[in-house]
């Protein structure tokens, strides 16, 4: 994805991470500021299906030509699904990153912490300082 | 300069910025200055106490050997585009020492029958315990099960690192030379992360490689058909192994070892008083991920032509920053240089035909040295170049005769390893450079020595 992009429908964090919120569960990857500036992705290691996510708190890392980051909870919760393409086609991260580059899912433990979170408006003006 | 930042001495630097208490206040105790001259004399006489390779008939190994280095090493080593690199930040700049470092893998590869290499970390006990980390790094396990047919001094770094890995060291003995297999297999349990022994051991023994691979995989599945909790990834089986010793050995990839790594002295690099040298690196494809230092790789530019970039690096500072747990820096390249010399120099038939010639000059001299008076094998394991001999006689007294004779007959072992099993345990090596006169020499001396040190004790009555 050559152009930024910041979906309306999406809740924002200010380590660059967004959800995708549907009842108690969402679905969580990293933003188009956040790819673009780690580069071509080369590496996710997936973390496991059940490992308790702590919001802003690192669960899992992605490797770029650049560095490896740590990736960020938006919100607190447990994984349900891990998206396992992304182990043979980590670039996907770039390529889509809110769509088939999701990372992970998960229930969320309390979802009111959606209300800590930004909306698209907001992140894109964070970034812009 | 001090004006700039507001000071009016050098004093008053060390004044404002180091607290008084913990200042030395007075001048070091050194001795005062010499002419160059005079400093050239007096080291020209410490470096005189110094026995070399080259002055006396040395039969020393135990992780380091005399092999012959050829003077080709020497002209390529020195060539000023590998001896004076600064580290590769931008490394696709020198494609001359990424090429270095990719034959470098290739051969490591192909002599450890495993998937990847990586371009060589600093020497052997760090390479052991960086692979330690690479278990716990891919299984998350606790303990450590090390064979006591690892060096010592490797035993020892591991413990170290392993302290602040958070990991237990668990070691298992040995029986007629070699690990103990049903010990082996009792130790390794569901947190173990890694199962790790010496191909050949310590004491030259040649170790059933594949069995203790397979019996470290099936503890594992032991324990957790147990319905142990916490059973996750099996151990990671990690070999040490002697390089020169693949020349003959099955590789490790074809025993079941999932890493190996081992020393890379013998492989053209000089004694040296020690170092620096370098440890190679190779694991399975598995462990990719989870390797130290940098892998270069193969590829083709824009245009078509061959060409090599510095593929991975996951773990050193500049792509994991704060986070990196391996730093292996741009020198080290120059020792691993010299090992892919040496390995391309000899050749695949050479490297088979140097392990058939040591194998038969260490099977001479371990029959010629055991049929003397006071000298036992001190097992009935097969060797390679390095067997371990029980005498009947004080070792450091028998060493003190020998040396007179301008003999090193090997190393004391209790001295290295203080466990009293090893008590009157003389490790002899022989390499390439010893030939069948200097182990008769060696039996001569070595004979005299042991005899004379058991007619002194009998003519002191206890």
């Amino acid at each position: 994805m050559a152009q930024a992009s910041y979906p309306d429908d999406l809740l924002y964090h200010a380590e660059h991470d967004w959800a995708r919120i549907e009842d108690d569960h969402a679905t969580l990857g990293i933003t188009w500021y956040a790819q673009d500036a780690l580069g071509e992705v080369v590496f996710f290691d997936p973390p496991t299906v059940g490992t308790i996510l702590t919001k802003d708190a690192s669960y899992t890392e992605v490797e770029s030509v650049k560095a490896v980051s740590d990736v960020v909870a938006p919100l607190s919760g447990e994984i349900v699904e891990v998206n396992d393409a992304l182990g043979e086609n980590p670039a996907t991260i770039n390529e889509d990153p809110y769509g088939d580059g999701w990372l992970v899912k998960v229930r969320l433990s309390d979802p009111s912490e959606r209300d800590a979170l930004m909306d698209a408006a907001t992140y894109k003006a964070t970034l812009a300082g | 300069m001090l004006d700039a930042i507001g000071v009016g001495s050098l004093q008053e630097i060390f004044d404002r910025q180091i607290p008084a208490a913990v200042r030395l206040q007075r001048d070091l105790d050194l001795p005062a200055g010499l002419p160059e001259q005079d400093v050239y004399e007096h080291l020209s006489a410490l470096a005189a106490r110094n026995a070399s390779s080259e002055d006396e008939l040395s039969f020393l190994g135990a992780g380091m050997y005399d092999h012959y280095v050829p003077a080709l090493i020497d002209m390529l080593m020195e060539r000023s585009e590998f001896l004076t690199p600064y580290t590769p930040y931008q490394p696709e700049i020198s494609q001359g020492g990424l090429q270095v470092m990719f034959e470098y893998q290739t051969a490591i590869c192909e002599l450890t029958g495993l998937d990847v290499s990586n371009a060589s970390v600093y020497e052997g006990p760090s390479a052991v315990a960086a692979a330690g980390y690479l278990a716990k790094l891919h299984n998350g396990g606790s303990r450590f099960v090390v064979s006591a047919g690892m060096h010592p001094h490797t035993i020892e770094t591991l413990r170290t690192l392993a302290h602040g890995y958070g990991m237990e060291v668990v070691e298992v003995p040995l029986r007629d030379g070699v690990t103990d297999p049903d010990e082996w297999a009792r130790a390794i349990d569901e947190n173990t992360s890694a199962a790790i022994f010496a191909q050949p051991n310590f004491y030259g023994a040649v170790e059933d490689a594949a069995a203790l691979s397979a019996a470290a995989k099936a503890g594992h599945e032991t324990a957790e058909s147990d319905g142990a909790a916490g059973a996750g990834k099996p151990p990671v089986v990690i070999a040490q192994v002697d390089p020169i010793a693949l020349g003959i050995l099955a590789p490790p990839g074809d025993c079941g070892v999932d890493v190996a790594v081992g020393e890379g002295q013998p492989l053209g690099n000089r004694l040296d008083f020690g170092g620096p040298s370098f440890g190679f690196f190779a694991a399975r494809h598995e462990y990719l991920r989870r390797m130290p230092g940098r892998i270069a790789g193969e590829t083709l530019d824009v245009d078509g032509r061959r060409g090599f970039v510095l593929t991975l690096q996951t773990r050193e500072q500049h792509i994991r920053r704060e986070k990196a747990t391996s730093n292996i820096c741009t020198a080290q390249a120059l020792n691993a240089l010299a090992g892919v010399v040496y390995l391309t120099w000899l050749g695949r038939r050479g490297l088979v035909e140097l392990g058939e010639l040591l194998l038969a000059r260490t099977h001479y001299a371990r029959e010629t040295l055991t049929a003397i008076d006071g000298v036992e094998k001190l097992h009935e394991q097969p060797v390679i170049r390095e067997f371990a001999l029980r005498l009947d006689a004080d070792v450091a007294a028998v060493k003190r005769r020998c040396a007179l004779q301008g003999v090193n007959p090997g190393v004391d072992v209790h001295a290295l390893t203080g466990r009293a099993e090893d008590e009157g345990v003389l490790l002899v090596a022989i390499t390439e450079r010893r030939t069948r006169a200097h182990i008769d020499k060696l039996a001569s001396v070595l004979g005299a020595a042991v005899a004379a040190e058991r007619a002194a004790r009998e003519a002191v009555p206890a």
